[in-house]
């Protein structure tokens, strides 16, 4: 039963890992256009959006 | 991607797009008012209408990013809201707003409303608290798997107190944080004197917790956070699936302001100036252009042209409008431009007077209770019933010690499992309105389908409703004259010739000196003979008599003619719908603003009895006053702004696509494409959608029926609990599924 006493604060670690994982996709507002993220699954631009063609 | 190559694949996609009321006049002016600036940065939001797919966003946004001082472009699908920021002046709005508008989409001043904000706030909070539920409830059960699979004597009584402690350290962080939705709600219920269906669930997740954290410091052998958290996490789940469902509620109040947040020409001392057209006051004078609407009530001073006043009283043909003549805001100018006199500032137009009438109706609307809602009030009483004579009744009578009395009650409180009950609806709901989306049907709020499921009368407008709202040549010609016809009518943009145009596809013939006649017609020249399309009285026979038919008139050299007829199509299926309503039992009634003959012809075509033709808007209202009167449930079916109050007053509305924006803000639903079928299958779906709710709970009664006696016997532990309340969600959610299957 040893083995518990690094297991379950490991285990405890990687959940929280995930719920700031999960509270920073909110803040950024990736769930604010769910639909629009459906149809941009489409788009075949391989253009990043920080360069520009003049 | 040059700018012309995106035209050309905007073009082709701009048949699948809906058309959009893309305004002609040529200079985009105003918007550098409403930009802000942070930072030397600009930034503006704008609304934009006819986006309906992928490619429609990455036009527009890569239209603007190849721009070379823009920093942002991104497009919200779910709210059509444009944002985009640009190093440069304010003045510049204007001409990345004209660029988008040269897409084919139409842009407008985007008014941030307060409203629009909260619902936003609210959602990511419920998220939030969702997720931190799940994430909480999933490292319990970490814990709980251990407790659950073994006995106190194998695994020592200081392993299982530790894992306690850790699953009190999990969950009481949680339940304070992630249970604030069901506190609030709870707290205000009771201030107000009133129990709701959160007061039980707040007392059950405070006792639970409590509780089991009394356990955890006395080495008692059971404890409830597992629990607790799962009947928050699945709770919310149903909250957070409701929120959306109901998140766009039919908007009246808003609506004038979008009406009137364009801009309008006026010329002053000579010069023209754009103005909101929520600041014109009388006596100004506003100019007009060919194919934008009229801003205000007023009177012609100059130009001579023809008005579409189909969306304000349903007539399908345009009138002739001369100087000196009379015309309403939200008619559309169709020929030539005009200078009109502002007769009425905007808020006192025919226009506002039937915003009104629809912010008067919104309001009159009986607050519908929803089944869950009912069911809610039935639930608390009877769950703090069972719990109270389960914790009196073992303290009393078991002569048990209070501790273990209140965690009998505590168990009750907790297996009554709420969660199926809060799971009942929204996920049907959800399924439903996903599966309507894909046919096309955009269902607004969950309870519209309620609502729809029970209606016992059904009220359709005639034009562009029952109809496509779109003339279309009905008579047959020769080749040749209705390619000499069609080549002169490309001229014009009168929605004959537009009509007689799309009636032919082949080439065109090259027409020379062409002229427009407003109100009368087109004349030309054509290999050194004279052509006119136009009226009758102005090409034919002045003695033959008048008749009701839609018709264009072609003269050659004033001698052969040819007469072309148009009527507004019915859609492909509305006389087949029709019946198939009527068979479900519905009462079936047509009422337009269009003459009384072509009313009746039209409801004897579709086999309508009742029916009423000529009414104007306050008075359509009235009869569904009345119906509503005499206790009916109505469901209207509309699209033009005589429909509007209308559809803002019914029990339930629909509205197609081609409606104007005002009826698609007022109607609950909207339902895209030529046909009239998805109005029948939606009303089919809110009966299935109705039928699985109330399948659910029946199935949440059940199994509490079987349950409580459990929790009352002291016979629940964790274990039980985790089972019976993932058991009944799952069967729950497991039932609405059954939606899929059904036809």
């Amino acid at each position: 039963m040893s083995v518990l006493i690094y297991l379950i604060p490991i285990a405890l670690v990687l959940g929280c890992v995930g719920l700031v994982a999960f509270v920073w996709s909110l803040r950024s507002g990736q769930y604010d256009d769910l639909e629009g993220a459906a149809h941009r699954i489409l788009f075949d631009d391989d253009k990043k959006p920080d360069e520009k063609s003049d | 991607m040059d700018a012309q190559q995106t035209k050309q694949d905007v073009q082709d996609d701009l048949s699948v797009c809906r058309e959009v009321n893309a305004s002609n006049s040529n200079v985009v002016s105003g918007y550098e008012s409403l930009v802000q600036n942070q930072d030397d940065v600009n930034e503006l939001s704008v609304l934009v209408s006819g986006v309906h797919c992928a490619g429609c966003i990455q036009k527009i946004e890569s239209s603007l990013l190849n721009e070379k001082n823009i920093q942002n472009a991104r497009l919200n699908f779910s709210t059509n809201r444009l944002n985009f920021s640009w190093n440069g002046t304010a003045e510049n709005a204007n001409d990345y707003v004209a660029l988008v508008e040269k897409l084919g989409y139409g842009v407008q001043p985007y008014d941030s409303e307060a409203e629009q904000n909260e619902s936003k706030n609210e959602e990511r909070f419920l998220l939030l608290c969702l997720g931190v539920a799940g994430f909480a409830m999933g490292n319990i059960m970490l814990m709980s798997f251990g407790l659950w699979i073994t006995s106190t004597e194998t695994m020592g009584v200081a392993t299982r107190d530790l894992m306690h402690w850790i699953q009190a350290l999990i969950a009481l962080p949680t339940v304070a944080f992630a249970g604030r939705p069901f506190f609030r709600s709870a707290l205000k219920a009771l201030s107000n004197g009133h129990t709701n269906m959160d007061v039980p669930i707040s007392l059950a997740l405070v006792l639970a917790s409590g509780m089991s954290l009394f356990e955890t410091f006395n080495h008692g052998e059971h404890v409830y956070f597992d629990s607790a958290v799962m009947l928050m996490f699945f709770l919310l789940i149903g909250r957070y699936l409701d929120f959306r469902a109901r998140k766009q509620a039919r908007s009246t109040a808003t609506d004038l302001l979008s009406t009137l947040s364009g801009f309008a020409s006026v010329i002053a001392d000579g010069q023209p100036q754009k103005i909101l057209i929520r600041d014109l006051k009388e006596e100004m004078i506003v100019r007009v252009g060919a194919g934008e609407k009229f801003p205000v009530d007023g009177q012609v001073i100059e130009g001579q042209t023809t008005v579409d006043t189909s969306l304000v009283t349903g007539e399908t043909l345009p009138r002739d409008l001369n100087t000196g003549e009379e015309v309403y805001a939200g008619t559309l100018n169709m020929s030539a431009p005009v200078s009109v006199r502002v007769a009425k500032a905007a808020d006192d137009s025919l226009l506002a007077d039937i915003v009104r009438l629809m912010e008067k109706a919104g309001q009159g609307q009986a607050k519908y209770v929803r089944l869950a809602d009912r069911a809610a009030k039935l639930y608390t009483p009877v769950v703090h019933t069972f719990a109270a004579i389960s914790f009196l009744g073992w303290l009393l009578i078991g002569n048990l010690g209070w501790q273990d009395s209140l965690m009998i009650a505590v168990t009750v409180l907790i297996i009554t499992c709420p969660c199926a009950l809060g799971l009942a609806v929204p996920v049907v709901q959800v399924l439903a309105t996903g599966r309507l989306m894909k046919q096309g049907v955009l269902v607004k709020s969950g309870d519209a389908l309620e609502r729809l499921s029970v209606i016992d009368t059904v009220m359709l407008d005639k034009t562009g409703t029952l109809t496509l709202g779109d003339l279309q040549l009905k008579s047959v010609h020769d080749a040749a004259l209705l390619q000499l016809a069609a080549s002169l009518a490309t001229y014009s943009q009168h929605p004959l010739s537009v009509a007689l145009c799309k009636a032919y596809d082949g080439d065109l013939l090259a027409i020379s000196n062409v002229q427009d006649h407003p109100g009368m017609g087109l004349e030309g020249v054509y290999e050194g003979q004279k052509i006119r399309l136009g009226s009758r009285a102005w090409c034919g026979d002045q003695d033959q008599a008048e008749t009701e038919n839609i018709e264009l008139w072609l003269d050659i050299e004033g001698d052969k003619k040819e007469v072309f007829s148009f009527e507004d199509t019915l859609r492909s299926d509305s006389i087949d719908i029709v019946s198939s309503l009527k068979d479900d039992g519905l009462d079936v009634l047509l009422v337009s603003g269009d003459r009384q003959s072509v009313v009746e012809d039209l409801a004897k075509q579709t086999g309508i009895d009742d029916f009423y033709a000529e009414k104007k808007p306050q008075q359509k209202f009235e009869i569904l006053e009345d119906m509503k009167g005499n206790d009916k449930n109505v469901l209207m079916v509309g699209d033009g702004l005589n429909d509007a109050p209308v559809l803002a007053g019914a029990n339930v509305s629909i509205a197609p696509g081609t409606a104007i924006d005002m009826a698609q803000n007022a109607a609950d639903i909207v339902f895209m494409g030529d046909k009239f079928v998805p109005v029948y299958d939606t009303y089919k779906t809110a009966k299935m959608t109705q039928k699985l709710v109330k399948q659910n709970f029946t199935l949440a009664v059940l199994y509490n029926i079987v349950a409580v006696p459990l929790a009352v016997m002291g016979m629940v532990t964790p274990l039980i609990a985790a089972i019976a309340m993932s058991g009944s969600s799952l069967i729950v959610i497991a039932n609405s599924f059954r939606l899929r299957f059904m036809s």
